[in-house]
């Protein structure tokens, strides 16, 4: 019960406004209601299609949005409405990784000041700065004379590693790793996952992944959540998920992951049209407009989140529909 | 006159639409010569699509520049040819290039959110590029409907009216797509058009390309990383490392068969392959030989598990070793060797 991460019912609210200069002003949900718990060495894996909300919710959580409901607690302490003076002390123990990795650095700096630059902010004057440098480059298996070059002098792979160094150079407690694998070659791909889990078994670090591919998922996470408009609609431990999925969002998602081979018999669901936007949530369930498997009572019925014999919990009223009505 | 003297030089005509030719292509750079491409031959057949797969920085992005001309400054063709139709494309000038771009060679990029224009509708910009057509823009904008409605967008006419912003990614793609598949063009370059996408939009892209090829009866040169969509698409794959072509085939036979380390190696890196769960996934340990200073003999050597001496010192030849699979590898002359004895000896006693 003791997670190192608490998010419980968290919105998070942008503010809009209609078409024209006059136009009404309103809010959309772009995180609604979302509730999860990541414990201390594990690993919670987030998918959903972009604009589901995934990214802003890790964003909430580091405080660079502000999540308008609920409560997101860190070891206990409520993150929310934290001002800035306290919330960047704890920067240094929950570290977010960016999309972008080479976007994420700055061009005019070398890669030493750019791994050593968190010890700045947090102001630990006293450490030796190179020494530091040439630590965080063997970690996460760099040369050693990166530490003079500058990011356009690197490879995207290679950009990722630093990324991680620079998240973990203050030996934080909780990593936010925001598509770490996007854009990368498969065996560059297989590297950077393999230096996360080294890193996490060495560290005991707790992460949190976004992603959309699936395979990533698979291999790294012990929980993964799906998410689709801003709700969590399916969670539960990793194995259940893939090996029984509940949700038909899920198994499209699943579904829709091809694998490297000509003969793969593939069970496709090709879910409908386009994802609803979230100015005009859909009536009842959210995803009845796109399912394949769409009852009557969906259309008006707002499905709660349950739990399932399996140890996982989804929002559907008819988990596993595709089994009993052999539609697949 | 300058059409008999081509049928003069070239053989005879062939089935494919595109035929690259021992193409090199060097980047100057302050280090000395970037050799990106290095004797790269492929075909397209009619009608066929054809996959790219390799590494980033292993030359594809290279290959298609040069497919439609657009390189940057720096590059120099050292030697080769790309044969389109019987047409040697780097030997045309840029205003005959100009009119084949986009009417006989299209082109769908990576990133569908910078692909349009953000300030013009999708009707204006799709009227725009039907600009060499005589027809009225009320019948042009029919036209534009009529492909949007091709891709699955609902709601065509409505729809020509809005802005790009209004489009979801995967919308967008999908009006790159019907921009791209509006002449009717005999090859369509895709240039890893689902790598931005989720899972389930990469299918409906996939879905949409594979009915439109149908229809409209194009080849494709299909360009990813992804080996999923490749295996899920493509009829044929050619797999490069560092500037050259080291195997190419049919899909079944390379995916079933790879012939080569490298993209055995590829395959099995590829978390899609492994069903149980591992904190250890495989890698390709090593890195890109450096293209300014490359190595004598085998490109792949040095990260080669199944190296022997002669791959330091000499570059192996791209061989057929059965009917349309190929390969550059010292490995396979002797596994050939081996395997057609055996056939030999199971055709004697069969």
């Amino acid at each position: 019960m003791n997670a190192l991460l608490e998010i419980e019912d968290v919105f998070v609210s942008f503010g809009v406004r209609g078409k024209g200069l006059t136009g009404k002003r309103g809010s959309i949900d772009a995180v609604s209601g979302v509730s999860l718990n990541i414990e201390q060495g594990k690993t919670y894996g987030i998918v959903g299609e972009s604009g589901s909300g995934k990214t802003t919710l890790a964003q909430a959580v580091t405080g660079l949005h502000h999540a308008s409901e609920g409560s997101i607690r860190y070891r206990g302490q409520e993150l929310r409405d934290l001002p800035e003076a306290k919330f960047r002390p704890l920067r240094s123990e929950i570290v977010m990784m960016f999309q972008d990795p080479i976007g994420s650095l700055s061009p005019r700096l070398t890669i030493r000041s750019l791994i050593t630059e968190p010890f700045r902010i947090q102001g630990m004057k006293d450490r030796d700065l190179d020494a530091e440098a040439s630590r965080l480059l063997k970690m996460v298996g760099l040369p050693q004379e990166f530490a003079n070059r500058y990011p356009y002098q690197i490879s995207g792979g290679q950009a990722r590693r630093v990324g991680v160094a620079r998240a973990l150079a203050l030996e934080p407690k909780l990593l936010i790793a925001d598509e770490p694998t996007a854009g990368l070659d498969v065996s560059v791909q297989g590297e950077m996952l393999n230096l996360l889990a080294r890193l996490q078994d060495e560290l005991g670090l707790a992460i949190m992944i976004i992603t959309h591919n699936l395979n990533v998922v698979r291999h790294i996470t012990d929980t993964v959540g799906i998410m689709y408009l801003g709700k969590l609609v399916e969670e539960g431990p990793t194995e259940e998920v893939f090996a029984n999925p509940q949700h038909p969002y899920t198994l499209a998602l699943l579904a829709a992951n091809p694998e490297p081979d000509p003969d793969a018999k593939l069970m496709r669901i090709e879910l409908k049209g386009e994802p609803p936007s979230i100015l005009q949530r859909p009536s009842g369930c959210e995803f009845h407009n796109r399912c394949p498997f769409v009852q009557a009572n969906c259309h008006q019925d707002v499905p709660q989140w349950s739990n399932s014999e399996l140890g996982g919990a989804h929002r559907c009223h008819y988990p596993q529909i595709w089994k009993n009505n052999q539609v697949v | 006159m300058p059409d008999l003297l081509q049928s003069e030089v070239l053989p005879e005509t062939s089935d494919n639409v595109l035929d690259i030719r021992d193409l090199s292509i060097n980047y100057g750079t302050p280090r000395g010569e970037l050799q990106a491409l290095r004797h790269v031959s492929m075909s397209i057949g009619k009608k066929k699509i054809v996959g790219i797969v390799g590494e980033s920085g292993c030359g594809k992005s290279t290959l298609i520049s040069a497919i439609i001309r657009l390189m940057a400054s720096n590059a120099t063709v050292q030697s080769g040819e790309i044969l389109f139709k019987d047409q040697d494309l780097l030997g045309l000038k840029e205003k005959q290039m100009r009119a084949l771009r986009g009417i006989d060679i299209s082109m769908v990029f990576q990133d569908p959110m910078q692909t349009h224009n953000p300030v013009l509708t999708i009707g204006r910009q799709m009227v725009d590029i039907q600009y060499r057509d005589k027809l009225s823009k009320a019948n042009k904008k029919k036209r534009a409907a009529g492909m949007l409605a091709l891709v699955g967008i609902p709601d065509p006419e409505a729809r020509l009216n809005q802005y790009p912003y209004e489009f979801s990614g995967g919308m967008r793609q999908r009006i790159a797509i019907a921009m791209a598949l509006m002449a009717k063009p005999d090859l369509l370059i895709a240039d890893e058009p689902t790598t931005a996408l989720d899972a389930t939009l990469e299918v409906q892209i996939i879905k949409r390309l594979e009915e439109l090829q149908d229809e409209i009866g194009c080849s494709i040169l299909f360009i990813s990383h992804h080996l999923g969509v490749i295996a899920e698409l493509c009829d044929e794959v050619v797999v490069m490392y560092a500037g050259e072509v080291i195997e190419q085939g049919s899909v079944r036979d390379v995916f079933h068969n790879p012939a080569h380390p490298y993209t055995a190696a590829l395959l099995k890196c590829d978390p899609g392959h492994i069903k149980e769960k591992t904190r250890n996934l495989p890698t390709i340990p090593g890195e890109v030989p450096d293209l300014v200073d490359l190595p004598s003999g085998c490109i792949y050597q040095q990260r080669c598990t199944k190296g022997f001496a002669r791959c330091q010192s000499e570059r192996p030849a791209f061989r057929q070793i059965n009917g349309s699979h190929g390969v550059a590898c010292h490995l396979t002359e002797t596994d050939l060797s081996k395997e057609t004895s055996q056939q030999n000896e199971e055709g004697i006693t069969s």
